[in-house]
């Protein structure tokens, strides 16, 4: 076995630069992947992570610099010729196609076909093999779109490790994978690996890469900051490279607080729905933040669905400053002064054609109702407050929200509902796909947000995260809140042992 | 099941529509009312088959009733001014037809300017050369074409099988085979779901529009040929609407307008609904044909609702 520095190059990136409009998204940027390496692709929302990604597979073209595959000058026109050369990539925004069957999904443009008919069946056993290797049985000739965002997600993992001969690019794959999915996904990786493929992996969790990269590069702001062995990049380093700035080491911590008291501005009795969530009982004052643990596909979701009437509830009662109220709908919810941003931006949240000004206002504008158009002025003053407030990256208010990083749209998503006022907010998954320095501020907008009496309920998966805000935390396992936990119970650890504890 | 959905439901609606026609007029259980109902149709099903591919892919194609015209103006004017062999007729004008559809292709792709307009574009150019070609209505009066429609297999009960109604079944089949045992059919469907990620998953995004419009022209040009037996005549005011008759047949059939969803049999029995209703209308006899428009106009805005009800049924099932 070579031993790793001496593993030839696979993929060498020179001066690769790339320009939009207002916005230098990549600036001169190296990088280079070795044979049988697991590289970490990280940086801020807006580091130009994405694009490289683009550039590299030729969904855009480069305004200047070098690409060389096994010492080959490249240059990929389009995705599919990109895959030809051996890259396969799974990307962050754009996923597969929800109406074609999954084994189509799997094997469009290379199905196996005999007189120019395609070999449905084979394709359909060929396609279960497959998934059978990832853990996953699943009927694969039912529309990829009647399955969960989870599988989904494993779907187009398999599809571009299937594909790539010599690269696997992972655009943030894992934003949507409980634990066990990570697991395996890190299983996969590592087999990959052991096959000499090279893989870029890009993401935001800090765990993942340092259980499974070899080698981490960081961008800032479209420019190179650095390479390192990962061995040789501590945690501490790695963040105050991808910020360009030291972060204070509490930063990520809510300073202790006295227990919140008082009558709850919301509550909710015996709330629930059949073959959604068992009915539970959850109230918020407030000031306080609630937060909601479990895996995915546990209710989390679900609950906050019933509790903004996006889902109807069957049996309960919802209560506002203690006097009954009926939540049938989304508008009656938004009419109480309740807000909500769900867990998948992409299909519930923004509007991409529609500038980020817009996007920030919508929300508002429908509350007021669309005959009662919200000034131009006003409209542009609450965006800009935003847009500071949130640190979202842009050159200005009125670029297209789609044209945005990731996690630039979901820091605008989240002013949407914040500009609204509501005095109970709902946030599913705040922090996911956003980098460590929007985080701790997310986090310290939660607490802002807190002090100025707002009622929150917050789903995270990231156990630290939800311990460090939450004032008390709901356990959720199976469609089922199964215990509170408050005061000196908030830690990661004891949420950890209800998640996984039987019962 | 849920897949299948759309299209049961267009089956039950045509034989429900074709009992209560049965009830009324028992003669609609003669093969030669369903041989006829074939034949009058048979232009309507060729076209509804590559709208069918157009309207899945996510497109649409206002030019087809246009081509259909200007297919007839060209074969009399090639047959009868030019004494050209009509079978050589045939071939021009379905090549001409497949160019002028891969050119509309080629500039939505090329140009990202949508479908819409480009076809628009198409509809009144292709009706402004059937102009230039001539302005009166030429007859066909060529042996070929006489010995065309007399081809027909007799069905038990005096019905007949004519050609063009063989010609319209052979369609639908090679229509079914390529949507849905082919690459290409696949990459139908996949560009309607999300054009973006066809592309990202190596969809030859290009190659496919061109070929959808191609297969569209080429099937009106068809279709126009079909056409041109019925009325042995080319004239150029002909077939005008046609282009909606046969869009509102692909989304009766169960096609989803914005694409991605939908399947050639479908349109098939789309098709034969609205000729039933003509059917039906010409039987009662005291009833103006209008009605067929306004039948076809309920149907249409049903469905559609329909498919709004289904579509956001299986977004919540998830
Ligand atoms: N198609 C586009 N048109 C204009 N600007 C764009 C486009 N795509 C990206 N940008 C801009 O380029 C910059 C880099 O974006 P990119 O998507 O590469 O970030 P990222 O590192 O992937 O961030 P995230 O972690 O949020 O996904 C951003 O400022 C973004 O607004
Ligand atoms: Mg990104």
């Amino acid at each position: 076995m070579q031993s790793f520095n001496e593993r030839p190059d696979l993929l060498e990136i020179n001066g690769l630069t790339k320009g939009f409009p207002g916005v230098q998204a990549l600036d001169h940027v190296h990088f280079t992947l070795r044979a049988g390496e697991i590289h970490g692709l990280l940086g801020e929302n807006g580091a130009g992570k994405s694009t490289l990604i683009k550039v590299l597979t030729g969904v855009f073209k480069r305004d200047a610099g070098s690409i060389r595959l096994d010492g080959q000058e490249i240059e990929a026109r389009d995705p599919a010729h990109a895959l030809s050369l051996g890259i396969g990539t799974v990307y962050q925004e754009v996923n597969l196609l929800p109406n074609l069957s999954v084994a189509e999904n799997l094997f469009i443009g290379r199905q196996p076909h005999r007189f120019g008919l395609v070999r449905t069946g084979e394709m359909r056993r060929r396609s279960a093999e497959l998934l059978s290797t990832y853990g996953l049985s699943i009927n694969v000739a039912d529309p990829l779109g009647s399955f969960s965002v989870a599988v989904q997600q494993i779907v187009a993992i398999a599809r571009a490790v299937d594909l790539s001969a010599k690269v696997l690019i992972l655009d943030e794959p894992t934003a949507s994978l409980d634990a066990n999915e990570v697991e395996t996904l890190f299983r996969i990786l590592n087999e990959l690996k052991a096959r000499g493929i090279g893989i870029v992996f890009v993401t935001h969790f800090l765990d993942q890469v340092y259980a499974v990269c070899d080698r981490i590069t960081v961008l800032r702001n479209g420019r190179l900051v650095g390479s390192r062995p990962t061995a040789e990049l501590p945690r501490i380093e790695l963040v105050s490279m991808m910020l360009g700035r030291e972060l204070a080491a509490e930063a990520l911590h809510r300073n202790q607080r006295p227990a919140v008291t008082g009558d709850p501005v919301v509550a909710f009795k015996d709330y629930g729905k059949r073959r959604l969530v068992e009915p539970f009982d959850l109230a918020v004052r407030p000031g306080e933040v609630v937060g909601l643990a479990g895996l995915l596909g546990s209710g989390r979701t679900e609950t906050a669905k019933l509790v903004f009437g996006i889902e109807r509830a069957e049996t309960g009662q919802a209560y506002v400053d203690g006097k009954p109220v009926r939540i049938a709908s989304a508008r009656d919810a938004s009419r109480l002064r309740f807000g909500f941003t769900p867990e998948d931006r992409k299909t519930e949240g923004i509007v991409a054609e529609l500038s980020i000004r817009e996007n920030i206002i919508l929300a508002l504008q429908a509350q007021r109702g669309w005959l009662h158009q919200l000034p131009r002025r006003k409209q542009d003053e609450i965006a800009n407050r935003f847009i500071k407030l949130l640190d979202i990256r842009t050159p200005d208010a009125e670029k297209p929200i789609g044209l945005l990083s990731g996690g630039n749209q979901q820091k605008a998503l989240l002013a949407r509902w914040l500009a609204t006022e509501p005095r109970f907010l709902i946030l599913d998954e705040p922090t996911r796909g956003i980098d460590v320095g929007a985080h701790a501020e997310i986090i310290r907008l939660i607490e802002r947000l807190c002090e100025d009496g707002l009622a929150l309920l917050v789903i995270s998966s990231e156990l630290e995260e939800i311990a460090s805000y939450s004032d008390r935390v709901i356990v959720l396992r199976d469609r089922k809140h199964v215990r509170e936990l408050s005061g000196a119970e908030v830690n990661a650890d004891t949420i950890m042992t209800t998640i996984a504890s039987h019962q | 099941m849920r897949r299948h959905l759309p299209v049961l439901i267009t089956l039950g609606v045509f034989i429900v529509g074709y009992l209560i026609c049965l009830a009324q007029f028992p003669s609609f259980a003669s093969t030669r009312v369903i041989g006829n109902l074939l034949t009058d149709n048979a232009f309507l099903g060729i076209v509804a088959v590559g709208m069918t591919f157009v309207i899945l892919s996510g497109g649409i194609d206002l030019s087809v009733g246009s081509v259909i015209a200007f297919t007839g103006v060209f074969l009399a004017v090639a047959i009868e001014r030019y004494g050209i062999n009509p079978y050589l007729a045939f071939v021009l004008v379905l090549g001409l037809a497949a160019l002028f559809g891969a050119g509309m292709g080629l500039l939505i792709h090329a140009f990202e300017i949508p479908a819409f307009i480009v076809t628009l574009a198409g509809m009144f150019l292709a009706r402004g050369l059937c102009f230039v070609l001539t302005t009166d209505s030429i007859p066909i009066n060529a042996e070929a074409y006489g010995q065309i429609t007399d081809i027909a297999f007799p069905l038990p009960g005096g019905g007949r099988l004519t050609f063009v109604a063989i010609a319209m079944l052979l369609v639908v089949a090679c229509g079914v085979v390529l949507a849905h045992f082919t690459r290409f059919g696949a990459n139908v469907y996949a560009l309607g779901g999300n054009r973006a990620s066809a592309q990202l998953m190596g969809v030859p995004v290009g190659k496919t529009t061109i070929r959808i419009y191609m297969l569209s022209s080429f099937l009106a040009a068809l279709a126009g040929i079909v056409f041109s037996f019925y009325t042995s005549a080319g004239y150029s005011l002909a077939a005008t609407g046609v282009e909606l008759d046969t869009i509102a047949a692909v989304v009766i059939g169960g096609t989803l307008l914005t694409g991605g969803s939908g399947t050639i049999i479908g349109t098939l029995v789309g098709v034969l609904i609205q000729g039933l209703i003509q059917t039906y209308i010409t039987f009662e006899g005291t009833l103006s044909s209008w009605w067929t428009k306004i039948a076809i106009g309920a149907l249409l805005f049903a469905f559609i609702v329909l498919q709004r009800g289904l579509s956001a049924a299986s977004v919540r099932a998830r």
